[in-house]
């Protein structure tokens, strides 16, 4: 054998070399579809800090001549929704009230049952599990109006609370009422998440925490929600942005005041009276879609990683 | 009175029976190992004693207490997983004093009995660590401490050795019998490694298919197995097994071991056996360990029965220490066990000696010793 016959270790690690065209063609596409993606958003913010005679006098997709912010003060505090005119301010924090709670008491939730079905089986937990994954393919629509005729019990049930003992324990309150909405339409999906992720967790150190001494929730609490933390990035994303988004179950269940920031954009909009204002439309547009994107870049990284846990040893 | 008593128990799963009727005891300061083959129930025996599996009847006594239904908190026991099972998220300290902040022990004394224990482990430098940052070794060390902090009447060990590599497992092999030495603990240990078990036990249990094959101490398991299946188990390089046929003359009792292309070698039948009540000509296998297998010079000066027999080698191993030669006796491969100097040729015909001392004979049918 000669020197020649032995590869050396320098090209081994030699990295892949591609040429100058097969370069240009993949930064070519990946920029092309990055400005197909961002270019409404552009559109919208460029839109939104323009006056409206200029978005109407032909300058619609052009940077704004005379800059202003007035558009994004009026979504907020002074465009009218319906018959009030105050912004979408109290719509955004209608949102957030329901947002907020139906996210984490379905992500604990889902986080329980996973924990049950995969270190506390008993039998039948397969049935069980597959009937709650039934939950992530019934239809939005399909519910309502069984929905709305609970609701509407919960509601009567309020009433009397309130007659007889001064507080209606929240019952028939539409914040209320859209959360456990979405508690209920989630928990398939949260569930399903969290199942498949402590199927890969250890179940020794459930034994171990057992002979320890630690009850069924010290356990839960202690052991694993600590180490649940890819897992519950992955479910809050999805949870939020998928009950942030919601439209239907908004407009169904919540009327009004009341309503949430999608509906009150809708009727911003859908308005039938005077001119169309752009410009405002494009910024409570904006604002309704900022707090999806803030998630998405806040823990979006952690997303992938997440996914990927329980796929990937180690 | 045993620390550990285990009487007629029994695990179902459905139709399925794990665990035959199993009846063992264990006393204070006991070393009992349970070595099987995977599937042989042995895991599952050492879960229902820590109680994390129920069983479906019989009864298990630990310090004299029937404990079949209670928690495994309350049972005075700790448990090394073979995993190590250390929490992740907290830290060594913290994992060692879980135990403890569940049973509502105040914090100073808390930290006294982790720093109390890190001290006789050498794992003092360890305690902020999280297990992340631990080598194998240290974390078997930590799940060690974690399992002593509690000062349990019996220590259950789940194979703790079988993730560690070959040089640290002898190493936490000898500081787990040190250990064991040190504090006089009570401890079952399952292990597949017969080695693990010849080693540290006082008191061997083997087991197949959910019964106990034989218990005793590593001396009467290693010496006089009680059937086939243990004495094929035990032992590395494994008992010689020939088969061969018991024959009469002259008032005594011989083995006759045939050969395809040698005469074959008659061999009195060894003195652990009582021979007399078996027929003439009855098949038996004879059972010889490797080291009980030498050259004519080699041979244990006091062997009171020694018989030789010419045999083509046909494998030569150096291992080193010693060196293995295979040959090939009545269709069987034998293997004995010789110095590393000795000096055999492959393919060359050598006089083999057999200590008969060391012999065993199993019944070929019923596969018990005779």
């Amino acid at each position: 054998m000669t020197a020649a016959d032995v590869p050396s270790a320098a090209t081994w690690r030699e990295p892949v070399r591609h040429s100058i065209t097969t370069h240009g063609v993949i930064y070519g596409l990946l920029l092309l579809f990055a400005v197909i993606y961002l270019l409404p958003l552009v559109v919208m913010v460029m839109t939104s800090l323009k006056p409206l005679d200029e978005v109407t006098g032909g300058n619609m997709f052009w940077f704004p001549r005379d800059l202003t912010f007035e558009p994004w003060a009026k979504a907020w505090g002074t465009a009218c929704v319906g018959l009030t005119c105050a912004g979408i301010k109290g719509y955004f924090w209608n949102s957030i009230k329901m947002v907020v709670p139906a996210v984490i008491i379905s992500s604990l939730l889902g986080a329980l049952n996973g924990y049950v079905l995969t270190k506390w089986r008993f039998p039948g937990h397969k049935l069980v599990f597959g009937m709650m994954l039934f939950a992530c393919f019934i239809p939005f629509q399909s519910i309502l109006i069984p929905m709305a005729t609970i609701l509407g019990k919960l509601g009567q049930a309020g009433r009397t609370l309130q007659d007889t003992l001064g507080a209606s324990m929240g019952l028939g309150n539409p914040t209320v009422n859209l959360v456990l909405v979405h508690v209920i339409y989630g928990l398939g999906f949260t569930t399903l998440f969290f199942r498949n992720y402590y199927e890969t967790f250890p179940t020794e150190l459930v034994k171990a925490a057992m002979i320890d001494g630690a009850s069924f929730f010290q356990i839960f609490r202690r052991i694993l929600l600590p180490n649940s933390a890819p897992i519950f990035i992955v479910t809050v994303i999805y949870q939020f942005t998928n009950i942030w988004n919601d439209f239907l179950f908004g407009a169904t269940f919540a009327a009004g005041d009341a309503s949430p920031m999608t509906v009150a954009l809708y009727n911003i909009v859908n308005t039938s009276t005077g001119v169309i204002e752009y410009n405002v439309n494009m910024a409570a547009a904006i604002i309704a879609a900022a707090p999806t994107l803030v998630v998405y870049i806040l823990a979006g990284r952690y997303f992938v990683r997440g996914l990927m846990a329980g796929a990937v040893k180690g | 009175m045993a620390t550990l008593e285990i009487r007629a128990l029994r695990k179902r799963f459905g139709s399925l029976e794990i665990l035959k009727g199993i009846d063992l005891s264990v006393e204070k300061g006991g070393f009992l190992v349970l070595v099987g083959p995977s599937g042989c129930g042995k895991s599952t025996l050492l879960n229902t004693i820590a109680g994390l599996e129920s069983i479906s009847s019989g009864e298990i006594r630990i310090g004299g207490h029937v404990v079949n239904e209670l928690h495994p908190s309350k049972r005075d026991i700790a448990m090394v997983f073979q995993s190590y099972a250390l929490y992740p998220n907290m830290s060594v300290a913290q994992n060692m004093a879980f135990g403890m902040e569940m049973r509502g022990v105040p914090r100073a004394e808390r930290d006294r009995a982790v720093a109390a224990v890190a001290k006789t482990l050498q794992i003092e430098h360890l305690l902020s660590r999280r297990p992340s940052q631990l080598s194998g070794g240290q974390r078997q060390r930590v799940a060690m401490g974690r399992a002593l902090v509690r000062q349990p009447r019996v220590f259950l060990f789940d194979e703790p050795l079988s993730n560690l590599d070959a040089k640290l497992r002898v190493d936490m092999r000898v500081e787990i019998k040190r250990l064991h030495q040190q504090t006089g603990t009570t401890i079952v240990y399952v292990t597949h490694d017969q080695i693990e078990a010849m080693t540290l036990a006082t008191k061997i249990a083997v087991l197949k298919d959910g019964e106990l094959q034989q218990v005793g101490s590593p001396n009467e398991i290693y010496n006089m197995p009680n059937n086939l299946f243990v004495a094929d188990f035990m032992g590395s390089p494994a008992m010689n097994l020939i088969e061969g046929k018991l024959v009469r003359d002259n008032g005594s009792t011989k083995i006759v071991l045939e050969r395809n292309d040698h005469a074959p070698i008659v061999i009195p039948a060894p003195t652990s056996a009582d021979a007399s009540k078996l027929p003439e000509g009855g098949k038996v296998i004879f059972g010889i360990r490797p080291e009980a297998v030498n050259d004519r010079e080699s041979i244990d000066r006091n062997a009171k029965s020694v018989a030789t027999f010419d045999a083509k080698v046909e494998i030569v191993e150096p291992a080193g220490s010693d060196t293995f030669v295979v040959t090939h006796v009545a269709g069987k491969e034998l293997t004995a066990r010789m110095r590393a100097d000795t000096d055999v040729r492959v393919g060359e015909n050598h006089v083999f000696a057999f200590n008969l001392d060391k012999a065993v004979l199993f019944d070929s049918q019923t596969t018990r010793r005779i």
